[in-house]
């Protein structure tokens, strides 16, 4: 079975969801990823959107956070102030799925601005949840297609704190959350180094090549010693993942984002 | 109480050039009626304050109607930008935009707190984010038990707030059902609040349970704005217009066809310009 870049990306993202956890879902590709994961392996994983929906259990994906499908299969919807105090700054979320226009290699993300915050080349949308979503949740998935625009050296802007500028300030924070410990890409699965948080890559999806990687990423990027090749979609998340798409094309009456 | 009044008195007699003011409504209830008809009464200097500045503040910006946005994210949601923001933001028109840039969690306490009669909102947020720099209305403050260093924002206190919301009863007490965002705080940090319904009914049914319900004491204004929310939705009345989200990308790339799509669709047609 064949599959595209983006339905690997998906998957890979998928598979690190369990049944114990309770995930904070952004719209895109990390909203696919945690429907997929409920639909497959993981039937019990708690969805929560930031628009107030809590353990939403959606037919088809939203397009915006705040769509009428995410309330009306919801166990119950809080207000806005209440997800942000009780739910998620109360420490109630164990993974946050965040992306952004650009990573380093500490994990720490741009949704900002790219060129100077007064003069900006390009203004993009801002933080929205994901800077308080970055210190809150236990732990952070990043999911961020592979490109040397997106994977710099130096962010223009550090809108959400991954592991920090030089990957210690995480730590001096006193945080006791873990931070970014996965980012998924078109190319491969990343996890940081332990001691330096420098994340390394550590399964090449097939067909990938270590050199495509280093190509497309804006920093000397490190490999894992025991490198291994992401295992390929299997027919059932395919499978899964495209009657999700069919459907959620079929209801927006837009063409899927995958 | 509220008075009952039309939509374009209730913005003409409440809403006024130089106010801040916050049009709230978190995806669902967006009030779009009532933005435009700011719009049309050409409204101007306004200080603009949405979590979410969404189409509806990409129309007002484009409009000339703001000279300062308070936001938090200011995408099209699934979409992409916000056309109008980044050229106002990017090259100054129509005309330049102050920006003062939140986080969400940072605006949905401050509206609490606002709500709560308080200055500030404190809670844990900013942590190691550049946001404090260019932010100076972001500070911290050292809680006075533990020590741990905690984020302070100013309370949100809007001159204004205009909600959208499913029903009102005779007297002006409004029923939110659904998704409920953070009008409710909105309206009780504002000064004077405006809420545009779906429909006025008898009796809003509510009795024994607890569905968010604004007393009409809490409002300035009711108007009756049938589909006002739209291309936003809402719940019980009709759905979100994902197909005009997706369209307004092309309108608001292109300065002049945006000036086209809004003298056609929201000045009336006495007042578009030539």
């Amino acid at each position: 079975m064949t599959y595209s870049a983006s339905e690997m990306m998906t998957v890979a993202a998928a598979r690190a969801l369990t049944n114990d956890d309770i995930c904070f879902v952004g719209i895109g590709l990390p909203s696919a990823a945690c429907n997929l994961a409920r639909l497959t392996h993981a039937p019990r994983l708690t969805l929560v959107y930031e628009s107030g929906t809590l353990e939403t259990k959606p037919n088809v994906l939203p397009l915006s956070i705040g769509d009428g499908e995410l309330y009306e299969t919801a166990l119950t919807t809080v207000s806005v102030p209440e997800m942000f105090q009780y739910w998620l700054q109360g420490g109630r979320i164990t993974v946050g799925f965040l992306g952004g226009a650009q990573v380093d290699r500490y994990g720490n993300l741009n949704s900002t601005i790219i060129g100077s915050y007064a003069k900006p080349k390009v203004r993009l949308p801002g933080s929205g949840g994901a800077t308080e979503i970055a210190t809150s949740c236990h732990r952070i998935y990043i999911v961020l297609r592979h490109g040397r625009k997106s994977f710099v050296d130096k962010l223009d802007f550090l809108t959400s704190l991954g592991h920090g500028p030089s990957g210690r300030e995480r730590r001096a924070l006193g945080l006791r959350t873990e931070g970014p410990s996965l980012i998924v890409t078109d190319l491969c699965t990343m996890r940081p180094d332990p001691e330096s948080k420098e994340f390394e890559v550590v399964t090449l999806h097939p067909g990938v090549s270590a050199d495509a990687v280093r190509e497309n990423t804006g920093w000397p990027v490190r490999f894992a010693g025991q490198l291994r090749e992401t295992p390929p979609p299997s027919h059932t998340e395919l499978g899964v993942l495209r009657d999700l798409n069919a459907r959620t094309a079929q209801a927006h009456g837009v063409t899927s984002a995958e | 109480m509220a008075e009952i009044l039309s939509l374009s008195e209730a913005i003409s007699r409440f809403v006024r050039s130089g106010d801040s003011l916050a049009l709230e409504g978190f995806t669902h209830l967006i009030p779009f009626a009532a933005g435009h008809e700011i719009i049309r009464q050409e409204i101007t200097d306004l200080t603009l304050i949405r979590m979410t500045p969404d189409l509806i503040y990409d129309q007002m910006i484009g409009s000339g109607c703001a000279q300062k946005l308070v936001f938090s994210w200011g995408g099209n949601p699934g979409v992409g930008s916000l056309h109008r923001l980044r050229d106002a933001v990017e090259r100054g028109w129509p005309r330049p935009l102050e920006i003062e840039e939140h986080s969400h969690s940072a605006m949905a306490h401050a509206y609490a707190a606002g709500a709560a009669g308080m200055p500030c909102a404190v809670f844990k947020g900013y942590l190691g984010s550049e946001l404090q720099a260019v932010n100076p209305r972001i500070k911290s403050i050292a809680c006075p038990f533990t020590g741990e260093t905690l984020a302070a924002v100013p309370a949100l206190r809007p001159d204004v707030a205009v909600i959208h919301a499913q029903k009102a009863d005779r007297t002006g007490n409004v029923l939110i059902a659904g998704i409920v965002g953070v009008q409710k705080e909105a309206v009780l940090a504002a000064q004077r609040a405006v809420a545009t319904v779906e429909e006025i009914v008898d009796d809003l049914g509510t009795t024994g349970t607890n569905a968010i319900v604004l007393p009409s004491w809490t409002l300035s204004a009711v108007a009756l704005a049938p589909g006002g929310a739209r291309p936003s939705y809402a719940y019980g009345y009709y759905g979100r217009d994902n197909g005009f989200y997706t369209a307004w990308d092309a309108i608001a790339r292109d300065r002049a066809r945006f000036t086209a799509w809004i003298d056609a669709n929201v000045r009336r047609p006495s007042e578009a310009r030539a």
